[in-house]
């Protein structure tokens, strides 16, 4: 039988196609569910320690819509952190304020080292360029509502495939799922060969591509995602990519696609997705952002043990 | 008689068919600096599997399979020979572990391993050709990725 309970979730690799469909399903049950408190007396501790809007909020609205309490901090500033702590204590400190820990970091792998170190579930809301699995969930979560399904479908990742966590983290998951993939972007910014070949090993259909042309028609599902200034050492090298990919109502029009197609990002964009998208039956990113809420009301219920 | 490049030892461990080239690092993941009685290091012997090996002997020391273990990652061909009054009375190979701690550093420079003080970790995922996960930023590791600590 499926259980969160008291799980950390820190890699979408932690989770077979069961487990996944498991928390897709109660985040539905979540969206019909009307105001409940089944999280009173619970206290999610949020720590930040890289910024962030959309997570670290629909975090907080989550456990506040269930009743719970949140205590934290959303930069790396304001903690101890600034006065040289390590990560692991840190983390052994916080344990014993809360219930549950949500964690942000600049370095890949500190949500494994937090859990490693503290008796409290961990859940990783972002480290580094790894991994982002509850982005990952809410993602599927927002493919399977506007596609109907998850199966067989045909995807493509757009932009910075490289530094770009949402990119691996999904990608991994709908190799569950017979996914055919398309990697668009440019020749730096290529999703890690590591990657691509795990992604081999599990069989899926994977083709690299520089640009939509000639391949747009096949797609079910863009995802697009934003360069990442923050993640270059190099300003010339970010340079050089910027503003590479501009998607347009115009633009989509142009190279041809299917009349049902979707278009998710992460968010947030820059100039990667042009505003006259929004109107669009395409885009369903800030419905995306939406659906952030019953996704992570759905993983602290089911970590917490408040409901199965 | 036959004739030995590397003298014998009476009682201990004979660490043979080591790629020459990995004979030190060898030396130093057992630590024989350490080590009180004789220690005899050979490189370049010739080898009719690998061309050149090397050999290690330590005497008044036993080796076991765990120990054995964590040379396995650069010895992959390596036997422990057990000696006892100049006969060998135990022989085994090195076996890869399902997890190798403390050992190789992980190449990704933006891994949190590569920022704090705690033990590296990696899953081994496939042993011939090699390639390791990192516990902690998941990275995979090929053969020619992997530096030792």
């Amino acid at each position: 039988m499926v259980s969160f309970q008291q799980r950390d979730i820190i890699s979408i690799r932690h989770f077979n196609k069961e487990e996944i469909l498991y928390i897709l399903d109660l985040a539905k049950r979540m969206e019909q569910m009307d105001h409940t408190e089944i999280l009173k007396g619970k206290v999610l501790a949020s720590l930040f320690f890289e910024p962030s809007t959309r997570t670290r909020l629909s975090f907080e609205s989550s456990m506040k819509r269930l009743g719970g309490m949140v205590i934290g901090f959303a930069e790396s500033g304001v903690s101890s952190a600034a006065k040289g702590e390590s990560l692991s204590d840190s983390v052994k400190i916080v344990e014993g304020y809360c219930d549950i820990i949500v964690l942000r970091h600049y370095l890949e792998g500190s949500a494994q080292l937090a859990a490693d170190v503290v008796k409290v579930p961990v859940i990783n809301a972002g480290d580094g360029a790894n991994q982002h699995p509850t982005q990952t969930f809410l993602d599927l979560y927002t493919i399977q509502k506007t596609k109907g399904t998850l199966e067989g479908l045909t995807i493509g990742f757009l932009g910075d495939l490289k530094y770009g966590r949402t990119v691996h983290s999904l990608a991994y998951a709908l190799a569950y799922f017979g996914a055919e993939m398309y990697f668009i972007s440019p020749p730096s910014l290529r999703l890690p060969g590591d990657f691509m070949e795990a992604l081999k090993d599990r069989k899926v259909k994977c083709h690299e591509n520089e640009s939509l042309m000639g391949i747009s028609k096949r797609l079910d599902v863009i995802y697009c995602t934003r360069i990442q200034k923050e993640r270059f050492a190099d300003p010339i090298e970010f340079e050089k990519v910027r503003g590479i990919y501009r998607l347009s109502k115009t633009m989509l029009e142009d190279v041809g696609i299917k009349d049902n197609l979707k278009v998710l990002h992460p968010l947030p964009r820059v100039d990667e997705m042009d505003d006259s998208l929004d109107a669009t039956d395409f885009a369903v990113y800030f419905h995306q952002a939406r659906n952030g809420v019953p996704m992570r009301k759905a993983i602290l219920a089911a970590v917490l043990g408040a409901i199965a | 008689m036959k004739h030995l490049d590397v003298a014998a030892i009476k009682d201990g461990s004979v660490i043979d068919h080591i790629g020459s080239k990995s004979t030190l690092k060898v030396a130093d993941i057992l630590n024989i600096q350490n080590e009180e009685q004789v220690v005899l290091v050979g490189m370049n012997l010739t080898s009719k599997f690998l061309g050149k090996k090397g050999i290690i002997k330590i005497e008044g020391k036993i080796i076991d399979q765990k120990e054995a273990n964590k040379i396995a990652l650069i010895a992959p061909n390596a036997t422990v020979n057990i000696i006892k009054d100049y006969e060998v009375v135990k022989k085994f190979k090195t076996v890869i572990p399902e997890m190798i701690e403390g050992m190789v550093k992980c190449f990704n420079p933006n891994c949190v391993s590569n920022h704090n003080n705690i033990k590296t970790k990696q899953h081994v995922v496939n042993k011939n050709p090699i390639r390791l996960q990192c516990h902690y930023c998941e990275r995979i590791m090929s053969a020619n990725d992997i530096v030792l600590i």
